[in-house]
């Protein structure tokens, strides 16, 4: 008998550490599923960077390397160049990617380099303990932000779109956002990672899918109101879809 | 067959080293005096079918240099010292999962953005683990374009040995100047060490998944790793410790020097040899570990010593540490004589404190001494 849906051979069959209702399981999952398809598991190398899914190595059954905050992209540059065989996968929180590495994720997308960001978004500091993110929403109250994020007022500035911002970029061949909060786009956060991964593999220039993810815990919400947050809050202001598609002729948003 | 000599600036001959070293990739930020040094490697790098990356920051570049060598590559970077200054985060994290690479500073004067003549006032942040945490990597000093292009070429093997960074401590002088050299032969690519440890080829899961990360939460699994990495520092302190030594054994003053400082030194015992003046020289070439069993044993022989650095005093204090307070039973005398801002101390100067150290010796031989006014 075969089976048709069961624990992906990439992910280690252990319980996480993530909080309920966190969006890492999911994306690790997604992940998993993507790298098993593609049948890269001996030449997969994940990036684990600093927050949260530091603990990505003890889920994924394929090598890691963990480097300094927000200088993931910088390491997986060097990973990727020298195993430009390997799917390179630099995994990024909003604190990582969009505050500490900056400059990290702007250059090395502009310089095509070959690896796939999967960028999770959850609009907050998770292991820290819930300050003020770049793309904390205005309003949104955390630790940092105590009132709410006032970016004028107070000077917090506005949530950083990040996806929108590197599509200008050369080097970025495919960007996508996709969220975790509901079963249909899980569905198509899949088949973005899944493209993603493939571009990639094909050698085409800089690849990365954002995803918007619940912290139950850092919002202080139930798993299903924080799934519903990000529907009602999140989404709309950071859209979903593919931002920028230059894999196949004639391809685009 | 050894090859020819060729005039070469340092920066390039450190290049040309470690192409020949087989560095198979490097990352570099533009940063005075270390300026020809990458773009030696854009040049050949690119060429030879290598990876060269012109780095947003120094702390890229140094990210770089670890996804590289984590990946299995042999990685390098270099820089002047404010650019060392960002990449000691790297360094940390590098020591921190024992990766191997080697890093090359250019040094220049500080602090701050200083000035960009040569100096040595970067010692304490090269041998003393420059960023956070518990960890020491090598050092090594040379004086000469040669010397420069023989350490970085064994810099690689040396670091793929010991599992940390190597770190080439060289200054704008060593940098900027042009001397002969007589190349290594390209290292065999089949020959490299093998790299269990390293991420990426694993193929047909034939091993379990390599994890390189600094990262352990658990503080008692935290504090063996560092404990293990203390036991190899001794290994290498045991093994690796290098020094020059010149004329040590007539001298009762040794003057005590690296790099363009030893350089000075060795011109001021010249001149005072025409004088009738016996001083000797100690060089040490690793910095970290640094030679002290030797500056002690010449200590116990009762020598005194004249520190000479590019610094307001640096590696001054290892001395001290080294001579631990005797010289012949009395207390010890290690006097300092340092330029700093990118001065360069000229012969006549150091000379001069020399004969200065020598009179008092001989009028008061047992009268202990203080520091010289330049401290």
């Amino acid at each position: 008998m075969e089976v048709v849906y069961g624990h992906p051979k990439s992910l280690k069959p252990i319980q996480t550490k993530y909080c309920p209702g966190c969006g890492h399981g999911a994306i690790h999952r997604l992940i998993a599923e993507a790298v098993d398809e593609l049948g890269v598991q001996d030449r997969a190398i994940i990036m684990n960077p600093v927050g949260c899914s530091i603990w990505a190595d003890l889920y994924f059954d394929f090598d890691s390397v963990q480097v300094p905050h927000g200088r993931t992209p910088a390491g997986a540059t060097g990973v990727k160049r020298m195993r430009p065989d390997h799917l390179v996968i630099c995994y990024q929180g909003d604190g990582d990617l969009a505050a500490i590495g900056t400059a990290e994720i702007v250059h090395a997308a502009n310089r095509g380099e070959k690896f796939t960001t999967i960028f999770v978004n959850n609009a907050i500091y998770g292991m820290t303990g819930g300050q003020m993110a770049p793309t904390t929403l205005v309003g949104q109250k955390a630790t940092t932000a105590p009132h709410g994020r006032d970016p004028d007022g107070a000077g917090m500035g506005y949530p950083i779109r990040v996806s929108e911002m590197l599509a200008t970029l050369g080097g970025t061949k495919y960007i996508a956002r996709g969220s975790v909060d509901s079963a249909i786009n899980v569905r198509k956060t899949k088949h973005y990672i899944k493209r993603a991964f493939e571009a990639q593999l094909r050698g085409i220039g800089f690849t990365m899918v954002e995803i918007l993810s619940p912290c139950p815990t850092n919002w202080q919400m139930s798993p299903p109101q924080a799934a519903d947050w990000v529907a009602s809050d999140m989404i709309p202001f950071y859209r979903l879809g593919e931002i920028k598609n230059e894999l196949v002729e004639g391809g685009g948003a | 067959m050894a090859e020819e000599k060729r005039l070469m600036k340092g920066n390039e001959a450190i290049g040309e080293a470690a192409i020949r070293a087989g560095c198979d990739a490097y990352f570099g930020y533009p940063i005075t005096p270390q300026n020809e040094l990458t773009a030696y490697m854009a040049r050949y790098m690119l060429d030879s079918g290598r990876v060269f990356i012109q780095a947003e920051s120094e702390i890229a570049a140094m990210s770089m240099v670890y996804g590289a060598a984590a990946a299995g590559g042999r990685a390098m970077t270099s820089s002047s010292s404010p650019g060392v200054s960002l990449k000691q985060e790297g360094i940390s994290y590098a020591c921190g999962a024992d990766i191997p690479c080697v890093v090359v500073n250019v040094a220049r004067a500080g602090p701050g953005l200083g000035g960009i003549s040569p100096a040595q006032g970067d010692y304490f942040q090269s041998t003393r683990g420059g960023g956070h945490g518990d960890y020491y990597h090598i050092v090594l000093a040379p004086k000469s374009v040669q010397e420069a292009a023989d350490l970085t070429y064994e810099a690689f093997g040396l670091a793929e040995k010991w599992r940390m960074p190597v770190m080439i401590l060289a200054d704008g002088l060593i940098g900027q100047m042009m001397e002969g050299v007589v190349l290594p032969a390209a290292v065999d690519p089949g020959a490299r060490p093998d790299r269990p440890w390293c991420a990426g080829g694993r193929a047909g899961l034939a091993r379990e998944a390599n994890h390189v990360s600094s990262c352990i939460l658990d503080p008692a699994g935290l504090e063996a790793s560092v404990r293990a990495r203390f036991e190899r520092y001794e290994r290498i302190a045991a093994e690796r410790t290098r020094f020059e030594a010149v004329n040590v054994e007539k001298a009762d003053l040794i003057l005590v020097a690296y790099g363009t400082a030893a350089r000075v030194c060795l011109g001021a015992i010249q001149a005072a040899a025409k004088e009738g003046l016996e001083l000797g020289l100690f060089r040490p070439i690793s910095l970290w570990p640094f030679p002290k069993d030797e500056l002690a044993r010449l200590a116990k022989a009762g020598k005194r010593f004249l520190t000479v650095e590019m610094s307001m005093g640096q590696m001054v204090e290892d001395v001290r540490l080294a001579v631990n307070g005797t010289v012949g039973g009395a207390v010890a005398a290690v006097d300092f004589f340092g330029r700093c801002g990118g001065v360069i101390p000229s012969e006549e100067e150091v000379l001069a404190e020399a004969k200065r150290i020598v009179d008092a010796m001989n009028a008061s031989t047992a009268e202990p001494r203080s520091g010289s006014a330049r401290r």
